[in-house]
């Protein structure tokens, strides 16, 4: 438990990924099962012990302290976990039982009983075991680490493509004994049943000039890159989930699309909002999103649907080997089979040229405001991660606007030292209002000039945010604007980043709030 | 029948031995008064309690020798110094100071009129250490105690275990250094003490800010070993090395001459890990000046006060825990007082 413990310290203040990923890999080295895979679940988020709840813990230290005292403490500290472990008052000399037989302990006592083994536990540890034990019996870990993060620790230390664990990482549970068997090569790959879990998507990376000159135009086939939000489509033996593009299970705010669906495969593609196939802006979708479980109104208003690019798996058959065109083919006739009121087939568009693609690009997203094109190798099987040649997206030129710097704050890690993130505005009247922030786009070395412009024009210091004077401007760029209610200024931009630092361009000739207009749709 | 002993009767009872903005009408003078006065008694250097402009300074021989380096040789009309444990007799009451214990001549007031005794603690902690002199228990009927961790969250680990805790850390990455945020007066001297006695023999480097006061209790006769300025070094020559710099310095510009460099921070403060990640310390070292909340109660108790004032910091916690003792306790609102009772930085 002791190093347990020192790990979470570590990991909640170590500034650097790289650095946590290495501790984290050398944890899962060293550490016996099944206590590092109990880690694991922690980390991960997967670790449940269902009687440990904050309600309890407060039971069992108010049961020690004065309660006007800990509300007090609570205050002051503002975490419950965190104020348990400092304020718990007494100490013992004993040692924590290691992860297992820990687990095991919160596992099988009974509810009645749990105040005074807890209570037990803590009088043992020291006041950073505390933090951790309260941390692993709640599995509220609020320490910014990502499943993301020890799943990239666990390649690291293997060896194997970090892939190739997200491949066989839902259908497993914890102590994870036969993933860490399969990552130090003593046993096979875990089995695991494709129908139940997560696949990880195919990525496409952004074309580049020099791409079209060595591309031939009829190796190629085009579809429009939606506006939604990329999930994959399992239907399964035991019933569907939609996954998020990172694995997280998002069936239940979309209970409409899953369950309206038919039929056994696993499907790419791009979910969105609207009647009638008629797919609705971001923002709409956005409304669904921000709700864990979907009201009946939201669901009537905003009807979800899934428009379909790809298939992973036909029926139980894996089909990731075959080529785009194969599998589109294995898609439309299982389309063909499985009449679907929720899910549409993405369409595919004719073409002759890179001049074609160029014009339709531009229409669509005038027209209808498609986000791009997406070009795909029609012989390139599916391949989880970003693989180079096989998918490009040729995104619509992003809408840039010169905005006037107004706020710098410092930033975190090794930029803890410079201001890099930046509140710019545009002119409304005779004052600037705020329409965004962003913290990157630019160079180290034009980090260092703004940092530098920055000090030497500061009006005010708040904290860690500095006011400068209105006088450089950005050209920032972004991918679309909102009206909005939480900014002053009324739009809120969708992914902005800074263009160019306009240092030639002074302030009065900066953006007005009217020219915003143009972009909100 | 006695006019005049009746009338001094009635003195007293109108004439509290203090007043609640610290000022003594016996002495008419002021401890630790944040704005100018005529008389002022200063328990210790930190800025918040020692401030320029005063007509007379009374305070021990290191406190005035403190001022007089932080706001210079004229910064008071007048010094007049009070050893420790010397009684002084000024108008109607006597005067002394006790040591506090919180850094190098620091103490607590004890003033004695018409059978009454206050005693102003200023800042104080009971923990051993060789850079100020040792805490006394002094009693009195009306105590006067600061609270800068009166919260029992605050359960102050041993100052070795967190040095030893900084040596593991520079022992483990040789190739960083490792830059210590510490108040520039007594949390820097002490952590250089508690890094000598752990061992650590090789010299110590220092932001400018800190060179004069490390002289100083040199001078004094607090031996701090090697102590080296921090710039102008070559940054290679930085890794696996101790600098000691104000907080501020250590998250800023002044950070980038030295190599990936490990921030710490020396502070009470420091046991809370959400305030640690808010002020991006990757090495919280929990070394307080100040009382626990265990020792803020057992120096309460010991004292024999049966009124408590409390000020500077968390007063609530410690009022409300003073009347489940069955004491009469109130908060004192001082102006000018740091919050975080100078170990937040300057």
């Amino acid at each position: 438990m002791k190093r347990f413990a020192d790990l979470l310290e570590l990991l909640a203040l170590t500034p650097s990924r790289t650095r946590k990923i290495a501790a984290l890999a050398q944890y899962f080295a060293e550490v016996p099962d099944p206590d590092r895979g109990l880690a694991l679940a922690v980390l991960t988020g997967e670790m449940d012990i269902s009687n440990v709840k904050p309600a309890l813990l407060k039971q069992t230290v108010l049961a020690e302290v004065d309660e006007t005292l800990f509300a007090l403490s609570y205050d002051y500290v503002g975490d419950l976990g965190e104020t348990i472990a400092l304020i718990w008052p007494h100490h013992g000399q004993g040692e924590l039982p290691r992860l297992k037989d820990l687990v095991a302990l919160l596992n099988t006592t009974s509810k009645a009983e749990l105040p005074g083994v807890i209570g037990d536990l803590l009088t043992q540890a020291a006041i950073h075991e505390r933090w951790a034990l309260i941390k692993l019996a709640t599995g509220a870990l609020r320490i910014g680490v990502s499943a993301r993060l020890a799943k990239t620790a666990l390649a690291e230390m293997s060896g194997v493509e970090l892939q190739a664990v997200e491949e066989v990482w839902h259908g497993l549970k914890p102590p994870y004994t036969d993933l860490f068997a399969w990552l130090e090569g003593r046993a096979g790959r875990p089995e695991v049943d494709h129908t139940a879990r997560f696949h990880p998507l195919m990525l496409s990376t952004p074309i580049e000039d020099s791409d079209f000159e060595r591309l031939e135009p009829r190796d190629f086939a085009l579809e429009w890159k939606w506006d939604g939000i990329r999930v994959q489509l399992v239907l399964g033996r035991n019933g569907a989930s939609l996954f998020s593009r990172t694995g997280d299970d998002i069936a239940q705010s979309f209970p409409d699309v899953v369950e309206a669906a038919m039929g056994r495969a696993v499907l790419d593609g791009e979910l969105l909002v609207g009647h009638d196939f008629e797919a609705r802006s971001f923002n709409d979708l956005q409304q669904r999103l921000n709700r864990k479980v979907a009201s009946a109104k939201q669901m009537a208003e905003l009807p979800g649907f899934v428009r379909v690019y790809d298939m992973l798996f036909d029926g139980d058959e894996d089909i990731r080997a075959l080529g785009w065109a194969a599998r589109r083919a294995r898609l439309e006739a299982w389309f063909a089979k499985n009449p679907q009121t929720r899910m549409d087939l993405s369409e595919v568009l004719g073409f002759a040229s890179w001049d074609d693609v160029a014009r339709l690009r531009r229409q669509g997203a005038d027209e209808h405001g498609h986000e791009g094109v997406m070009i795909k190798l029609r012989t390139a099987p599916y391949v989880p991660g970003r693989p180079k040649g096989f998918w490009f997206k040729w995104k619509r030129d992003p809408n840039v606007v010169d905005a006037v710097l107004m706020y710098a704050q410092r930033g975190h890690g090794k930029r803890s030292s410079f201001y890099s993130d930046y509140t710019f505005g545009v002119w409304k009247g005779n004052e600037i209002v705020p329409i965004g922030k962003a913290y990157f786009g630019f160079t180290d070395e034009e980090l260092k000039q703004l940092d530098r412009w920055i000090r030497a024009n500061t009006l005010g210091s708040f904290g860690p945010v500095r006011e400068v004077k209105k006088e450089l401007v950005f050209e920032v760029a972004f991918d679309s604007a909102q009206a909005s209610t939480r900014h002053k200024s009324g739009v809120a931009l969708r992914f902005p980043r800074i263009n160019r630092i306009r240092w030639d361009k002074p302030a009065h000739e900066a953006a007005r709030l009217e020219d915003m207009d143009a972009f909100v749709g | 029948m006695n006019r005049t002993s009746s009338s001094d009767v009635v003195r007293i009872m109108v004439q509290p031995i203090l007043n609640r903005d610290l000022y003594c009408p016996a002495i008419d003078a002021w401890i630790d008064p944040s704005t100018p006065k005529p008389r002022a008694i200063i328990t210790h250097g930190h800025a918040d309690h020692a401030r320029s402009g005063h007509g007379a300074v009374l305070a021990t021989p290191e406190t005035i020798a403190i001022m007089k380096v932080r706001y210079g040789e004229d910064c008071a009309g007048r010094f007049e110094a009070l050893r420790f444990g010397e009684r002084l007799s000024m108008d109607q009451a006597v005067v002394s100071l006790h040591p506090a214990g919180h850094i190098l001549g620091s103490a607590q007031v004890r003033i004695e009129a018409a059978g009454q005794r206050a005693l102003v603690t200023g800042d104080y902690k009971r923990l051993p250490d060789r850079t100020a002199e040792a805490y006394e228990a002094v009693d009195c009927d009306l105590l006067v105690t600061e609270a800068t961790f009166g919260l029992p969250v605050f359960q102050h680990p041993k100052p070795q275990d967190e040095i030893a805790r900084l040596l593991k850390s520079v022992a483990d990455q040789p190739e960083r250094s490792h830059l210590v945020g510490c108040y520039a007066l007594g949390k820097a001297q002490r952590v250089i003490a508690l890094l000598r006695d752990a061992g650590w023999d090789r010299p110590i480097y220092l932001h400018g800010a800190m060179i004069r006061l490390c002289e100083l209790y040199e001078e004094l006769g607090v031996p701090l070993g090697e102590l080296l300025p921090a710039t102008g070094m070559p940054k290679a020559a930085m890794a696996g090395q101790i600098v000691i710099a104000p907080p501020s310095a250590i998250r800023d510009r002044w950070s980038r001459r030295f190599p990936d460099p490990v921030v710490c921070q020396a502070s009470g403060w420091m046991s809370v890990k959400q305030r640690a990640r808010q002020a991006l310390v990757e090495l919280p070292l929990v070394i307080s000046d100040h009382c626990d909340w265990g020792e803020l109660n057992s120096s309460i108790l010991e004292s024999g006060a049966g009124t408590v004032w409390v000020t500077h910091g968390r007063e609530d916690a410690l009022v409300y825990w003073c009347k489940t003792k069955g004491l009469e306790a109130e908060p004192l609102a001082l102006p000018g007082l740091d919050d975080d009772g100078g170990e937040g930085g300057e």
